[in-house]
Formats: C-alpha cells, structure tokens, sequence
C-alpha cells in the first residue's frame, strides 16, 4: 500500500466514460481487479476505481461520471495532480486455462489490464446502449451485447469466466456457472479495512470487501 | 499523544498506520457479536461523512481471545472502546479486560435517553468504576443541551478522563430518487463539519471539570489538533481524515509541532487550554 501524489496525463473521451491517465509515479500497477483509491480534487473522500491500463510510464482509469466526486475525477486537465493509494484488495486469479471476460457497463473497467495479462481471451460485454457500447474498444476480442440481450445470454460453456458488472448480474452469471471469479463493488470510505463501509455479505457473514475482495470465488 | 478515534483504523489490516499513532483505540466491543447495519453503510456529504456501521465487533469472547492478543503482539498501546445496552453490560466488559495488558478503556457512552442524559453518564461510569481499575475516559456525544453538566456526570462517577466527541445524527438523501442514501437512513455525521462543534464541547468540559480531555472531530492537520489542545485537551484523536489518508498521523504531528512552534509555544502541550486564560480549573474528583 503506497500513496503518492500523481500528475495528470490526460482524460480521453470513451463514449459516456472518461479514461483519465495519470503518470505512474512508483506506484506498482498490483494485480488485475486490484483497486486504487484515488483523492478527487475538493471532496473529502477518495473513490475506489479499478486500474484499466498500465504502461510503463502511465496508469489508467475508466471512469463513469455520475457523481461529484467522479465528476472531479474525470475533469482533471494536463498539469493537475492528485492523491492515488493502492494497490488494494484481491485481483483476479490468473492461473485459468480458458479464460472469458464478461462484463457489465463501467464493469468492463478492469479488462483491459487483466486482458493484456491473461493474452486477450475472448470477451462478452453488456452495455445498456450503443453509445456506451464504444468502450468495447479498449478489450480486445470482445463480442457485444446491447441491452435487452444479456450477457448471460451469450454465456458459452467450458470456461472459467472472470466477471466483473452490477451487482444482478453477477448473480446471474454465478448462477450459470458457480466457478465464476466475481469482481463485486461497494461504496467505500478508505479502501485499506479501517471504515468497515465495505461490508458485504459472503456465505452468511458481513465481510470488508476491501479486505476480503473486491474479487471473490464465490457468490457474495 | 496523537490516537484513532475508535472505528476509525483497522490495527490488524493496517499495521504500518496503528505504529505511527501514540495509542490505538479499538472499534467499540460489545457483549455480544454484532454483524453491524446493512450496506449501504456510508455516504460523503458537503462538509463530512455519515456512517452507519452499527457497531459490527465480534463481542467480548471472541475480542478476548482472539482480537486482542493478536493487537498486543503488535508492539502498539491499545485503548479498548466499550458499548453495550445497560449500564450492567458496559461493567460487565469492563470486568472481563480488567486483568489484561490495556493501557485504558474508553466507554463508548451514547446517550439513547436525552431527556437526561448526565444521569445515563453517571450510572455507566459508575458501574464501569467498580467494575475495574484500569484508566476510564468517557466517550460523550455533544447531542445533549449542556455537555458540561454530562463531563461533570462523568468526572464525579469516576472517569479519569473524556473524550469529546461522538459523531452527531445527520440524514443525506440520494439526488435523484430522494431516499436516504444509508440502509438504515440516518447515520453519524464526523469529518470537517463536526469541528466546531468538538472544540465547543472541548472547551466546555475543560471549564466543567478539568480531567484530561482527548479531542476528536474533524482534525485534518496539525493546526486544528493545536486548537483542540488550545480548548483544553491533552491528546487528540484522527478520525476520517484517517480515510483519505492512512498517512495523516505523521504529517498532522509534524505539522502540530511546526503550528506551536511558530506561535511561541515550546512544545505542543504549552499551548494546553491556552483559550481559556487565567489559572486552571481544579479537577473534579469522585464523590465518595
């Protein structure tokens, strides 16, 4: 766990997300469906966002702007900087031998990290729109699926899924395949197990997400 | 002496940042095993942070057990905060880490019944009192209409000290639906908008009873740790900066020392209830 302060690349447009890119600074990238709190200007809490692409020199954010704080995120310019801590959690188990991406919205925001890493296996993505569909473009080997068709509708068997989407979804696709590695979201306050804001409930008992996931095995 | 507010910091999980503090204070111990409220748990508003945990602990057996062995092992001073329902039950925890290597135990007191609330103070403090010897601060809630009248409850039952403050009730509403943003609607305000309000209590329970005071409430930096040392506290406590950002202790001390420093003071202590001028209170002792 390290924070620093990071300078602001750039934001590109990514039909309604923003992909804000930051220098690297000595931050380790961590594991795909790791997570970073990251300090948005003017608010008092950071917000947790999975990495989506790290290069040598940079990392990436895929962001949905929905609220002040995302707002303020994706609204950075060249020259800003900001707070970055992490990496945090659990990642995505990478020892599978066939490996499917399925995501939801925002929820693809991890793949294009843990798609490079795991040598683009193929990909299913669900988006509520055609213009949320253009994010497809980051995650190589995707197929698209656009609202009423659901991912669990282009479902193939014979993998070991990697999921990452909202929360019905990943219930739906633990349900078709209980094997599922399910990278889950909540709303956090630290990111490092001191808030317990985190809790979700797994296998009966209210457990840190921070802590315990955000990549779980089983259904939360 | 710089401490977490309690539920504040995880010593377990976040080692490295317990070790930068003078003391850690636990999440608040309860009887028994609490799972704690339904997410939605937290929310960020303007000027603060609502939450509403609900105490999630795995009770005294288990902290006992397991728990606090494993915070001793890490080198660290440990404060236990203590809750329960009834008076008996705050005693009855009290008695049960009475025998073990704590340096204080702070009773997490809440306050349910406002239409009076220094007699609420006073029977847990003083079934706490004889149920231990170990260093006793009160927790109070600055929710009550003369927090004064509540830290002198508390002096005379026996507490060697207080913290000040609790989180106080706030509501956030979600922008489009309008519902409460929190499972169980309201929660606790802390953070930048509870400041104020703990230098007020501060400053008053000084005035009321002059027992060393542990300030809590929206301390960012080392200058508003100054303040509360300035109303009359000995130590403070980091709360939800503690959040934003695990590595606050060391920069608020380094600050606090600098903020003293550049007002004359010697030390940060020199400037101890330095708002109130004139000679100190006598502190209240126990009516026998």
């Amino acid at each position: 766990m390290r924070r620093e302060l990071l300078d602001v690349v750039r934001v590109d447009e990514v039909g309604p997300y923003r992909l804000l890119r930051l220098k690297r600074g000595r931050l380790e990238s961590g594991a795909p469906g790791q997570f970073f709190m990251l300090s948005p200007p003017g608010r008092l809490l950071p917000r947790p966002m999975s990495l989506s692409l790290a290069t040598r020199t940079e990392l990436g954010f895929l962001i949905d702007p929905v609220g002040p704080g995302t707002k303020a995120l994706t609204t950075l310019v060249r020259g800003e900087r900001l707070h970055v801590l992490g990496p945090l959690g659990n990642g995505f188990r990478l020892d599978v031998a066939r490996p499917l991406l399925v995501g939801g919205g925002i929820g693809l925001a991890p793949f294009p990290y843990l798609s490079e890493r795991l040598g683009r296996p193929p990909a299913v993505l669900g988006f509520r729109s055609q213009e949320h569909a253009e994010a497809a473009a980051l995650v190589p080997n995707a197929e698209v699926v656009v609202e009423p068709r659901l991912v669990t509708e282009a479902l193939r068997p014979g993998h070991d899924v990697l999921a990452c989407g909202p929360e019905p979804m990943l219930r739906a696709v633990a349900e078709l395949d209980p094997g599922a590695q399910l990278a889950w979201e909540a709303p956090m306050a630290c990111g490092y197990g001191a808030c317990y804001g985190c809790a979700v409930e797994i296998g009966g008992e209210l457990k840190r997400l921070c802590v315990e996931g955000p990549v779980l095995e089983r259904a939360a | 002496m710089i401490l977490n507010a309690s539920g504040c910091l995880d010593a377990l999980t976040a080692p490295e940042v317990a070790h930068t503090l003078d003391v850690f204070v636990t999440k608040t111990v309860t009887p028994l095993p609490r799972e704690g409220n339904q997410p939605v748990r937290i929310a960020e508003t303007d000027f603060g942070m609502l939450n509403s945990i609900g105490l999630a602990n795995p009770g005294i057996d288990r902290f006992v057990a397991d728990t606090l062995p494993r915070l001793l092992d890490l080198g660290v001073s440990v404060w236990v905060s203590v809750g329960g329902f009834a008076a008996h039950e705050y005693a009855e925890i009290c008695a049960r880490l009475d025998h073990e290597p704590i340096a204080a135990i702070e009773l997490n007191v809440s306050c349910p019944n406002v239409s009076s609330p220094e007699e609420e103070v006073e029977q847990i403090v003083a079934a706490a009192r004889a149920a231990t010897t170990k260093t006793l601060y009160a927790k109070l809630s600055p929710s009550v209409p003369d927090v004064g009248a509540a830290a002198v409850a508390a002096a005379r039952a026996g507490a060697d000290g207080l913290t000040l403050v609790n989180t106080i009730r706030g509501l956030a509403l979600d922008e489009l639906t309008l519902e409460p943003k929190l499972g169980p609607g309201v929660g606790g305000l802390s953070g930048p908008a509870l400041r104020p309000i703990a230098l007020a209590a501060v400053f008053a329970a000084y005035r009321a009873t002059g027992l060393p005071i542990v300030g809590v409430g929206g301390v960012e930096t080392g200058a508003h740790g100054l303040e509360l040392i300035a109303a009359g506290a000995s130590a403070f406590a980091l709360g939800t900066v503690l959040f934003a950002d695990p590595e606050a202790p060391v920069r608020v001390r380094e600050e606090l020392e600098r903020e003293a420093s550049a007002r004359g003071f010697a030390t940060p202590l020199a400037a101890y209830a330095a708002a109130h001028g004139g000679p100190p209170p006598t502190p209240l002792r126990r009516v026998a």
